[in-house]
């Protein structure tokens, strides 16, 4: 057990000095989300929205739980782009042939991602903060936002290691994520509510596990306990079937990728 | 020298796709001495090797390191290994420290021991001034000796070598053949792949040449030459259409082992230079065959590489990447 965690903690340590030394690229994906999302779309539909429709006081203050839960899929989707190049530059064989557990690999990145989509989560609250979005259920409000976002990003980072084990290139990877990604926000509540959206779209949109995350997550914000806890009790069921078989699935594909 | 069995390979197989990398393989590598697996791209030596240093499971056949089987106690096997991979398994933010220190972690030994290591190899590979700067920052020659050193921190029993001077220049080359000497006069056991034939020759006590997941043919340098039989005198004739008559005449001659022909001329394998050099220039003054160019040499291990899978190696010498 004391070994177990050496190697993941070694592990985990290697992915935060990796972050570190890559400034630029730090501040690219930290910022992202914030910037393009929430400062420039929330305040562009600030007048567009119907405020009828979006049930919110201001388009902003709808679309944080939108942005919350984007960055955890793109976090989450991206996660496995650095088990990727270890794969393709050699480094993974290297610890492969160590006489580690192989779970510690993956673990140390579960650990990371969720680590740094928390921060995130937290630094866009903050940033929503400063335009006036106060979430309504206080900090245990903004603690069950961070365990939605963990849910929901256990699944994906699952699905984005497979992937990463899988793919023949790394030009695959990122076509795929590429193409997962934007349909994914739009065939979801993250920028407008199911009501208004053209009813085909509204319907895709519940399949989309992102879409019970929001409708947890806004409540949350916006409205209080009463109306957001039956919400957050489904998204967790929901988030338990998702990671469950996402984890089934990579899990078969990591044994056969790792031995 | 020692002869108890660091290695046992037994029938070895491995398919992917329907396509036989290795096939039927088996063969011994005693303790301490410099085993080498020589042969040409994509012959099967990877593969091989990657069996040993348990990344890949054997369709069919074993494996063992130090008597434990590669797939049942893999975990025992990758704690009496080292291994240096052939792509620069670098990570490129990381520094030659923390890659060392990161692999003290994965081998689970404690903070001190590891501190004590990590230092004794950086002064080894010459890195220790170095040591704290980022990976991307080193030449391909340092990144190589990094690799080597991470090799070398478990203490490991066994070191795979995979094309351990592929791409280096010169100099750099000269260098790891010298910290291979060298451990392998501490006593370490090592086994290496390349697909440079100088390299085989110069530095392994016996190497095993594979082509087509087979192996062709498995001895000391010395003694594969020896096995060829004979020295070669290679003839350049001017009239190449002389060449048929020639072999004819050369073929029945005492001292003369094996005629063939060649594009240009013909490789004869002799017995002894002393009676059949004459014999051959008699033949070919009264043939009046015109001998453009005659070389005499002692067979080499391109010789034995030909003689034994027919054809030459590819990248016979290094090309200097850096």
């Amino acid at each position: 057990m004391k070994e177990y965690w050496q190697e993941i903690h070694a592990l985990t340590m290697r992915w935060v000095r990796r972050l570190s030394r890559e400034k630029f690229s730090m501040l690219f994906t930290l910022v992202q989300p914030m910037l393009f999302w929430l400062i420039f779309f929330g305040n562009l539909f600030q007048r567009a929205a119907n405020v009828q429709v979006t049930q919110a006081p201001d388009y902003i203050s709808f679309l944080t739980a939108g942005v919350v839960v984007m960055t955890v899929l793109n976090n989450g989707l991206a996660g496995g782009v650095d088990l990727l190049f270890d794969k393709e530059n050699g480094f993974l064989e290297r610890l492969m042939t160590t006489p580690i557990h192989r779970s510690s690999v993956i673990l140390s990145r579960f650990i990371f991602v969720m680590t740094i989509t928390s921060l995130q989560v937290l630094v866009i609250l903050g940033v929503a903060f400063l335009f006036g979005v106060q979430p309504v259920t206080g900090l245990l409000g903004v603690a069950a936002i961070l365990m939605i976002g963990m849910l929901f990003g256990v699944g994906l980072t699952a699905i984005s290691m497979a992937m990463a084990f899988s793919v023949k290139s790394h030009g695959d990877f990122f076509s795929v994520l590429g193409f997962l990604s934007l349909p994914m926000i739009f065939l979801s509540s993250a920028l407008v509510p199911l009501v208004g959206m053209p009813a085909w779209m509204g319907f895709l949109a519940r399949f989309n596990p992102m879409t019970w995350a929001i409708d947890a997550v806004r409540p949350l914000i916006l409205s209080g306990w009463t109306e957001a806890l039956p919400h957050v009790g489904m998204v967790v069921v929901v988030m338990l079937i998702f990671d469950a078989l996402c984890l089934y699935g990579s899990v078969k594909v990591f044994r056969r990728a790792m031995g | 020298m020692d002869r108890s069995i660091a290695i046992q390979v037994s029938r070895l197989t491995k398919t992917y796709d329907g396509h036989t990398a290795v096939s039927d393989l088996s063969f011994q590598v005693y303790l301490g001495e410099i085993f080498g697996l020589l042969g040409p791209n994509g012959a099967g030596k990877s593969t091989t090797l990657r069996t040993l240093i348990t990344l890949l499971t054997p369709t069919s056949g074993t494996a063992s390191v130090l008597g434990h089987d590669t797939v049942r106690e893999a975990d025992v096997v990758r704690q009496l290994i080292g291994y240096v991979p052939q792509e620069r398994a670098i990570d490129r933010f990381l520094t030659g420290r923390e890659h060392l220190e990161l692999l003290g972690a994965l081998y689970h030994l404690p903070k001190a021991e590891a501190a004590k290591r990590i230092a004794e190899l950086l002064k080894l590979v010459e890195l220790e001034e170095a040591a704290d700067r980022a990976a991307k920052t080193y030449s391909g020659g340092m990144k190589r000796k990094l690799d080597i050193a991470c090799g070398l921190l478990p203490d490991p029993k066994i070191l795979f070598l995979d094309e351990p001077t592929l791409g280096l220049d010169v100099q750099s080359r000269l260098r790891i053949w010298d910290y291979v000497r060298m451990l392998k006069a501490r006593g370490m056991t090592i086994v290496m792949t390349t697909n440079y034939l100088d390299e085989a020759d110069q530095l392994c006590d016996r190497l095993a040449i594979i082509d087509g997941g087979k192996i062709k043919t498995l001895g000391s340098p010395a003694e594969l030459k020896v096995g060829l039989g004979g020295d070669i005198v290679s003839l350049t004739l001017k009239d190449q259409s002389k060449i048929p008559s020639l072999v004819s005449a050369l073929t029945r001659q005492p001292a003369i082992r094996a005629v063939k022909a060649t594009p240009t001329g013909l490789d004869i394998r002799v017995e002894s230079p002393e009676k059949a050099l004459p014999a051959i220039l008699e033949s070919a003054n009264r043939l009046d065959c015109q001998l453009e160019f005659i070389e005499y040499h002692r067979p080499r291990l391109d010789d034995v590489f030909i003689a034994h899978t027919g054809r030459r190696i590819q990248d016979e010498t290094p090309n200097a990447a850096e």
